[in-house]
């Protein structure tokens, strides 16, 4: 028989081991004299928020930007964003939990963002042994986000990755040393592989008097 | 069947910026729309019976047409969250040529008298966005955006705006609460965005490919558009195929082609010595058809009478070398992980089908569990606030139905061999 897995509480599902301080006052928007907001991300925010008829529309423009700033969405972060938008933090704690692109847990700023797709079209050409490998590659080193990630919109390429927003594929699993090493030097990642520089399957198929 | 409309040119150098859509005749669709009346716009559009390129099939201009009328702060939503698994159509559209989308947003907000417009792009797709946004600063520059658009009565503000990850904005209610700054949940239909979208205003929302087509469909005229493809299905589509194809990437053909001049014509077919197996006419939430469909023509209501649909555009071809029990895991983590957990049947369901499937890869089912897994699909299909837990249940009971036995082999397969496992164990 398998083996029931159990959390550290000793319950099949995951939860917290200490119970929540009811005592606690909630927290409130945070006071904009005691709070220290970066001069650049607070007129970045503001510039977000007169985009929209609400403020609040500005919640991921804004997360983003501060996770830009501190690697993460940290409770420092978080408690920044929310002063500028007059939020409450667990407004933004809520929202920041709901996206695959925002960090909950500790990062470093800088952090390089690989996401290597392992949906189904790039799994079929190999994606699964390129996510092993570009994590072998990246090693322990803190400073990359290596994920497997949902459909990213290029199975053209399949099977390809995201380094830090830049799409480049197709790859093999020897191309992942080479693009964490670009990654550290600061250097463009693959150029010759980026989908950007790829022309259309139907301009192909046209030159090729195929259409 | 060879026309090319939204992909005419795709790859000139330049084509991204305004004076290279300017070169090729863009914005020259726009003055004309705008000497035309509101209405005359609506009613060509209703008239070209362009359907809805997002997935759902539904006519652009009788939705545009539902908006209703008055003075009132009413919006455009472009839907450019593309996160179907295999649709990669407009990523390459707005990558290569996003004045078209631009000009087909003006020329849409007209008809449906939207004042503000936003263009939701997934997060991911951030090369995308910059382009987009240096494509929409241009136009405001020439004045095609802002306030008196040419000089005429049409008001426009448009904004780029990135999502963060997350599948389920696609959906048109969620990207609007994301929009908002929300969790990307989705809301209870009615009322629909027609009505009550975003910010609680009249909303029309439309996909990339869709607002694409409107400068073409202005600029030809319905009478012309509806030439173009078969009936109740008309104009071009841009298809995305990939998967195991010699030859994937996006193709502009005529609804109505054949499925196999597509697959094997165009994209190459599957790898010399291997056979499809089976393909998602739709992408990942389509059910799968077998070689057996391939002479079906790709067009909406063919891929619809063959028990399937044709989606977003975006085939996925799997060969006979793939098991499909993977492809089943794998389309049924995906939908499990993107579940938003708003609605119990999707949450609960996503959930409990990769349970079960991995049961079967270990070796621990029964050919019962098969029944109790359709059952399961069958029990989400309709029962959820929006498609997302259908969206598995269609493939994966697709997938049941057709290769049933395969399944059982599978199951049969594993149990020996973790029955072995436990004997060499104990001994």
């Amino acid at each position: 028989m398998t083996e029931i897995a159990r959390f550290s509480h000793g319950s099949r599902v995951p939860g917290w081991d200490e119970p929540v301080d009811l005592e606690l006052d909630p927290a409130e928007v945070p006071d904009p004299a005691t709070t220290d907001v970066p001069d650049d991300l607070r007129e970045e925010i503001e510039g977000y928020m007169a985009r929209y008829p609400d403020r609040h529309s500005a919640a991921l423009p804004a997360l983003t930007a501060a996770q830009h700033r501190h690697g993460w969405c940290s409770p420092e972060a978080l408690e920044q964003v929310a002063c500028v938008m007059r939020v409450t933090p667990g407004y933004l704690a809520a929202v920041a939990t709901f996206y695959d692109m925002l960090r909950v847990e500790p990062a470093p700023p800088g952090t390089h963002a690989i996401y290597v797709c392992t949906n189904i079209s790039c799994s079929l050409n190999g994606a699964d042994a390129l996510y092993d490998a570009m994590r072998e590659a990246a090693g322990d080193d803190e400073t990359f986000d290596v994920r497997a990630f949902e459909c990213l919109g290029a199975c053209d390429i399949a099977p390809m990755a995201s380094v830090d927003g830049t799409y480049v594929g197709p790859l093999a699993p020897a191309d992942c040393v080479r693009i964490v090493g670009q990654c550290r030097a600061g250097e463009e990642v693959l150029p010759e592989r980026q989908v950007a520089r790829r022309k259309a399957a139907d301009t192909l198929a046209r030159e090729a008097g195929l259409k | 069947m060879s026309s090319d409309l939204l992909f005419e040119g795709i790859d000139e150098p330049g084509l991204a910026t305004l004076d290279g859509y300017r070169r090729r005749g863009g914005y020259e669709t726009l003055p004309k729309a705008l000497r035309m009346s509101r209405d005359e716009v609506l009613n060509e559009l209703i008239e070209s019976e362009l359907r809805g390129r997002g997935g759902a099939g539904f006519s652009m201009g009788k939705k545009a047409s539902f908006l209703p009328k008055g003075d009132m702060d009413k919006y455009l939503v472009c839907n450019a969250d593309e996160s179907e698994p295999g649709a990669f159509k407009d990523r390459e559209l707005m990558q290569k040529n996003p004045h078209q989308l631009i000009e087909g947003l003006i020329i849409a907000a007209y008809a449906a008298a939207a004042t503000r417009a936003f263009i939701f792009v997934r997060g991911e797709y951030a090369e995308v966005a910059d382009i987009l946004e240096r494509a929409v600063e241009e136009a405001k520059e020439a004045g095609y955006l802002g306030e008196r658009v040419l000089n005429s009565d049409h008001n426009l503000i448009l904004w780029v705006h990135r999502g963060a990850g997350a599948y389920i904005c696609g959906e048109e209610t969620a990207l609007l609460d994301a929009l908002e700054g929300k969790r990307g949940n989705p809301r209870l239909k009615p009322p629909f965005p027609a009505n009550q979208g975003l910010y609680q205003g009249p909303t029309l929302i439309n996909n990339v490919e869709t607002l694409s087509n409107v400068p073409h469909i202005i600029a030809m005229g319905a009478a012309d558009y509806v030439k173009l493809g078969v009936p109740n299905s008309t104009g071009t589509k841009v298809v995305s195929v990939s998967g195991n194809v010699q030859r994937p990437g996006n193709y502009e053909v005529e609804l109505g082609i054949s499925s196999r001049e597509l697959i094997c014509g165009l994209a190459g077919g599957p790898p010399a010595g291997r056979e499809i197996k089976f393909w998602f006419p739709g992408g990942s939430s389509s059910p799968v058809l077998t070689a057996d469909d391939l002479d079906l023509p790709y067009d909406f209501d063919s891929m619809a009478k063959a028990g399937s649909m044709l989606g977003s555009g975006s085939i996925i071809i799997v060969d006979d070398s793939n098991d499909v029990l993977d492809v089943a895991l794998k389309v049924a983590k995906f939908y499990r992980h993107e579940s938003c957990g708003k609605c119990t049947p999707c949450r609960e369901g996503t959930n409990w089908t990769v349970k079960m499937l991995e049961r079967i890869q270990r070796g621990e089912a029964t050919p019962m569990d098969l029944d109790i897994m359709a059952s399961v699909q069958e029990r989400i299909i309709g029962h959820c606030l929006c498609v997302l837990g259908d969206s598995m249940a269609m493939p994966i009971g697709s997938m049941i139905a057709k290769f049933r036995e395969e399944f059982e082999a599978h199951m049969e397969s594993a149990r020996d061999a973790a029955d072995r496992a436990a004997i060499e164990a104990a001994a």
